[in-house]
């Protein structure tokens, strides 16, 4: 198990670098940052040439990324154009969309895991196919969409809960967004579920389990659940990284100062240590929850050991 | 719960002989898409204490049907339960509630499957599902169910039961694994126990090992047993009597021995002519001709008509009613019975 971990953190270094530098290419492939910087007008050339300086511009591109990826290693990522230090933004923007994060992750795990429950054990059913209908209209529409057609009418029209997060960022503040974030993958979760429930209530370990004589509570959540939560942990896992990834668009519509918010701000103003230093975190993150995702499996499905 | 007076030994087992079981006029019938499909058309069999039945049939003759219905798990729908009765100790087990029903399931009425591999969860530890037993319906502790569990095991034989509990069925053999069954089905020491081919999925060798246990096993406990299987071998040597499925009815009844030397039933004639036999090595080995009905539509008739070298224009017509069999002087022959128009011709023929 140790040597595991071990052997997937050193597999971890290849693809850190591949992917931040993946990033450093492209946010460089946008155009000149200077120019983009200054808008439309010229830039001084005196000026234009100091920033240059100041941030190894001139520099091949290779060399940048060395020099970038050294001072990263010292916890430094750098300052944007109007000075600010990389790590204080992330500072601020981090905790904002963990709780974001947190808030998405248990709705879509809770309500996911639940309604592909009850439609995975009733198929065919009303409920069943009311599931069906509903995630598969979730899974058509884009994110934008749900996100403003939610925040206009349960925000604004019926308030019923803030239209915008503002600081601080409340429980109450966060659930609108929250379930805005969650629903894409939440109907991803409800499907799955139905799908291994339905599969897996066929099972001959779940009629013996009937045949046991125990309860049918306990049949369906110790011996059917279990084994059918196997395939949505994987999904789920995976989807941590994406969520935070993908609170970019959720966060823009209710304003909540995240990592989306600024990875935004980053990629309009080119301002490339922005971007690549909320990438970098993002890629650990998504990492580091794979990796979780693998060593739960072991404890969920004892067949799988890792050696 | 019992409206007959029993009688009980001084460990509180049923004394052998006392009537178990008794399924009446059974009809079940699964709703598919092409029809109604008839898998169980009047089953009639009774098992006693210390007794054990063989169901003898063929895939798809309503066997394991038969026996899921009488547990309770049958998947409801498709399948349905048409009419019938099925008594257990005087009391109709098709007219209780659900969780009357799961009070005896596991506790009186216990089954063994035939593929212990994908019949136990392969995520949780044969522990924890031998001690579920104790812990649900005995209000054990997660320590006590444990110990009990130990307990089974060694009772099954399995080697080194206090370092195996917390093991995988995965990580145990098959025969070892069967043996994990059969201690389950034990665990809270049933009157009744439904072996649904138990054998069938392992090596010859380790077929007598299980065989040999639950005979064992039985005999201690005083249980009625139900062994369904396919293989005459296996039945020969523990059952006392033997019911013959066919199409979802039951031929032919009869005590093993005399069903075996001289059946009054053309396909269990069949069925023992096609065992291959060492005196008639390099001879081509007999095989009854065509294929099992289709349940949506069976036969008019004898449901073995089309298959029967012996089949009249009777047999093609009338359904034949089980008959008392009887001896050439008429005299009747104790649980002997056969749903052949000519169950004389073929017995003393």
């Amino acid at each position: 198990m140790g040597r595991y971990v071990l052997r997937r953190l050193l597999q971890m270094i290849p693809v850190f670098i591949g992917t931040t530098f993946l990033i450093f290419v492209m946010v460089h492939a946008l155009g000149d940052p200077v120019n983009a910087l200054f808008g439309d007008k010229a830039p001084d050339p005196a000026v234009a040439a100091q920033i240059r300086a100041q941030y190894n511009l001139n520099d091949p591109l290779w060399l940048q990324y060395v020099k970038y990826m050294g001072n990263l290693f010292r916890w430094d990522f750098g300052t944007t154009f109007s000075g600010q230090t990389v790590t204080s933004l992330l500072a601020t923007a981090y905790p904002a969309t963990l709780k974001l994060t947190a808030v998405a992750f248990t709705i879509e795990v809770v309500f996911g895991i639940g309604f592909g429950l009850i439609s995975g054990l009733r198929r065919g059913g009303v409920a069943d196919n009311s599931v069906l209908i509903l995630t598969l209209v979730v899974i058509s529409i884009p994110t934008f969409v749900t996100g403003y057609v939610l925040q206009y009418l349960i925000g604004v029209k019926w308030g019923i809960v803030p239209a915008t997060a503002g600081d601080p960022l409340t429980l109450q503040s966060l659930l609108l967004p929250g379930i805005v974030l969650a629903s894409v993958s939440l109907a991803y979760v409800a499907r799955l579920t139905r799908t291994t429930v339905a599969e897996n209530s066929k099972a001959d370990y779940v009629r013996t389990a009937t045949a046991k004589g125990l309860p049918r509570r306990r049949v369906v959540i110790n011996h059917l659940l279990r084994n059918s939560l196997i395939p949505v942990v994987t999904f789920l896992g995976t989807d941590l990284g994406a969520l935070m990834g993908g609170a970019l668009v959720t966060e823009r519509i209710f304003n909540i100062h995240g990592v989306g918010f600024y990875l935004y701000q980053g990629i309009v103003r080119q301002n490339s240590n922005t971007v690549v230093g909320f990438v970098t975190i993002l890629v650990i993150v998504f990492l580091a929850a794979n990796l979780l995702v693998d060593l739960l499996y072991a404890v969920l499905d004892p067949r799988i050991r890792y050696a | 719960m019992t409206t007959v007076m029993e009688k009980k030994t001084e460990t509180g087992r049923l004394v052998p002989g006392t009537p178990l079981l008794e399924v009446r006029d059974l009809h079940v019938e699964f709703k598919t898409r092409d029809g109604i499909a008839k898998a169980v058309n009047g089953v009639n069999y009774s098992v006693a204490a210390g007794e054990t039945l063989a169901v003898l049939g063929e895939s798809g003759s309503g066997k394991s049907v038969t026996a899921q219905t009488i547990m309770g798990i049958l998947d409801m729908p498709p399948g349905r339960v048409a009419s019938g009765e099925i008594l257990f100790r005087g009391q109709d087990m098709l007219k209780m509630s659900g969780e009357e029903r799961r009070q005896i399931r596991g506790q009186k009425i216990a089954m063994i499957f035939q593929d212990a591999l994908s019949s136990l969860n392969p995520v949780l530890s044969v522990g924890y599902q031998l001690g579920e037993m104790f812990r649900v319906h005995r209000g054990a502790s997660r320590k006590e169910a444990k110990a009990k569990a130990i307990e089974l095991m060694d009772r099954v034989r399995i080697p080194a039961a206090a370092q195996r509990v917390g093991d995988y069925p995965h990580q145990f053999s098959g025969g070892m694994r069967q043996r994990i069954m059969i201690a389950m089905a034990l665990a809270l020491e049933p009157d009744l126990i439904i072996a649904d081919e138990p054998t069938t999925a392992l090596d010859v060798t380790v077929q007598a090992q299980v065989m040999d246990l639950l005979a064992e096993l039985q005999a201690e406990y005083h249980m009625g047993l139900i062994l369904i299987t396919h293989d005459l071998g296996v039945v020969a040597d523990v059952a006392d009597k033997i019911a013959v499925m066919y199409a979802g009815r039951i031929v032919e009844t009869a005590p093993v021995h005399q069903l075996y030397a001289n059946p009054a039933h053309p396909y269990t004639k069949g069925l023992l002519r096609s065992i291959p036999r060492l005196d008639q090595k390099g001879e081509e080995l007999y095989a009854i001709k065509g294929l099992p009905p289709n349940l949506l539509k069976v036969p008019a008739g004898c449901a073995f008509n089309p298959r029967c070298d012996a089949a009249t224009d009777l047999c093609r017509t009338e359904t034949p009613a089980l008959h008392q069999v009887m001896d050439k002087d008429g005299a009747e022959l104790a649980g002997r019975r056969s749903a052949c128009h000519l169950w004389k011709e073929t017995l003393h023929g």
